[in-house]
């Protein structure tokens, strides 16, 4: 072994195990990474209520009432389960039905998330206004479209 | 022995001095024809609107700072394994211009985020991995001025480099490892791009306009640090000769 390939060597693997050790820290600190969470994660983590937490999912489809003042509620879903969010505010510009969206709160004692941050999730998906339209006419429209899927990033 | 390792850099400076008026060229082509795409033949997109048009700086930049990084983390290891001068140039020089490009990525998502997502900044993986990354190259940068022979600061440096290159694919798989506000990868992704050619095409033609002057920033910074280290090496010498003298 020349001096050249024992110095490659050792930073090969002085690389290799510091990318193990960032691996298995990272793993371990899974649950503070994750931005959110889904309803069913809430649901088996069994969240106390009060507990400060971010929920994510999609805005339940005919689930929006809009009341006085800006309070708003609806349900956040991941196909498995749902929970109904309540909140009082301004909505970003992405909040619409079939939407993903992350409510920062808590839930009460009767099992209804209050949220005092509502944010929008946009997805990956970028088109042309007229090809949305168009895919929406010819019936090609994706349920994942327009829909920061919850369900990707589980 | 410092005047054989200038022997290949003279190459370099060769090279530089007639590459570089075609690539700043290049890149103000380029870039007069990715903007002129991104402002006035990309549509708007059916969600987002004309806000849709930051991604044309956003995600180049992106881009571009990671390049950065994984650059220099090659030249780390031609400074560590085969002792390479040129390699101590690259890795020094690539440090200031990706952090630039990284800063331009941070800046442009807040402006992106606010009417979006409604927040400036989360800490989300994605967000935080990235601003780590900035940080990364604000310590190598403080670094390099801190050690003041410049074979022990590359030395010092490109261990840094490589043990920030861990990050990089953790800035990449963040948004499937981890639930993020960010939103997944559009273009690099398993089963193609999920942005409309419409809004692809001025996306690819921005960030071959950001790669080209990257490129041209790049060769013009390392040809300035051999002058620089020419300088001070042609000032040692006098030194030297004159307290022998």
């Amino acid at each position: 072994m020349t001096r050249r390939q024992r110095r490659l060597f050792l930073i090969g693997t002085g690389v290799g195990v510091l990318a193990i050790a960032a691996a298995l820290v990272l793993t371990a600190l899974r649950d503070s990474i994750v931005f959110f969470n889904s309803p069913t994660d809430l649901v088996q983590k069994r969240v106390e209520p009060g507990t400060r937490i971010r929920l994510g999912g999609l805005v339940k489809t005919g689930s929006v009432i809009r009341g006085g003042n800006l309070g708003v509620r609806f349900a956040v879903t991941d196909g498995n389960k749902e929970i109904a969010v309540a909140y009082t505010g301004a909505l970003p510009d992405l909040f619409r039905e079939g939407q993903g969206v992350v409510a920062e709160g808590a839930l009460d004692g009767a099992g209804l998330f209050r949220a005092d941050t509502i944010l929008a999730k946009h997805d990956e998906n970028y088109m042309p206004k007229e090809v949305a339209d168009a895919l929406k006419r010819q019936g090609h429209w994706k349920d994942g479209y327009g829909a920061a899927a919850a369900g990707s990033a589980r | 022995m410092e005047w054989i390792a200038l022997a290949n850099p003279s190459r370099f400076l060769a090279l530089a001095e007639r590459l570089l008026p075609w690539l700043a060229a290049a890149t103000a082509l380029a870039f007069a024809a990715g903007l002129y795409a991104a402002f006035f033949v990309a549509p708007e997109d059916y969600q987002q609107g004309a806000t849709v048009r930051i991604i044309f700086i956003h995600v180049p930049g992106a881009w571009l700072g990671m390049l950065g990084w994984a650059i220099m983390s090659v030249a780390a290891l031609g400074t560590l394994v085969w002792r390479h001068p040129l390699a101590d140039v690259a890795l020094k020089t690539a440090a200031p211009i990706g952090a630039a490009f990284t800063f331009v990525c941070l800046v442009t998502g807040a402006l992106w985020g606010r009417p979006m997502w409604g927040t400036y900044w989360v800490w989300d993986a994605r967000l935080t991995s990235v601003l780590v990354l900035f940080l990364m190259y604000l310590g190598l940068i403080a670094l390099w001025r801190a050690i003041e022979d410049p074979a022990r600061a590359a030395r010092a440096a490109a261990v840094l480099t490589l043990v920030g290159a861990v990050n990089l694919p953790i800035i990449k798989f963040s948004v499937d490892w981890w639930s993020t506000l960010h939103q997944p990868a559009s273009v690099f992704r398993v089963g193609g791009s999920t942005i409309h050619p419409a809004i692809l095409a001025p996306l690819l033609v921005m960030a071959l306009a950001f790669t080209l002057l990257f490129a041209t920033l790049y060769v013009s910074a390392m040809r300035n640090e051999i002058l620089r280290r020419r300088v001070r090496t042609l000032r040692l010498l006098q030194v030297h000769a004159a307290q022998g003298a």
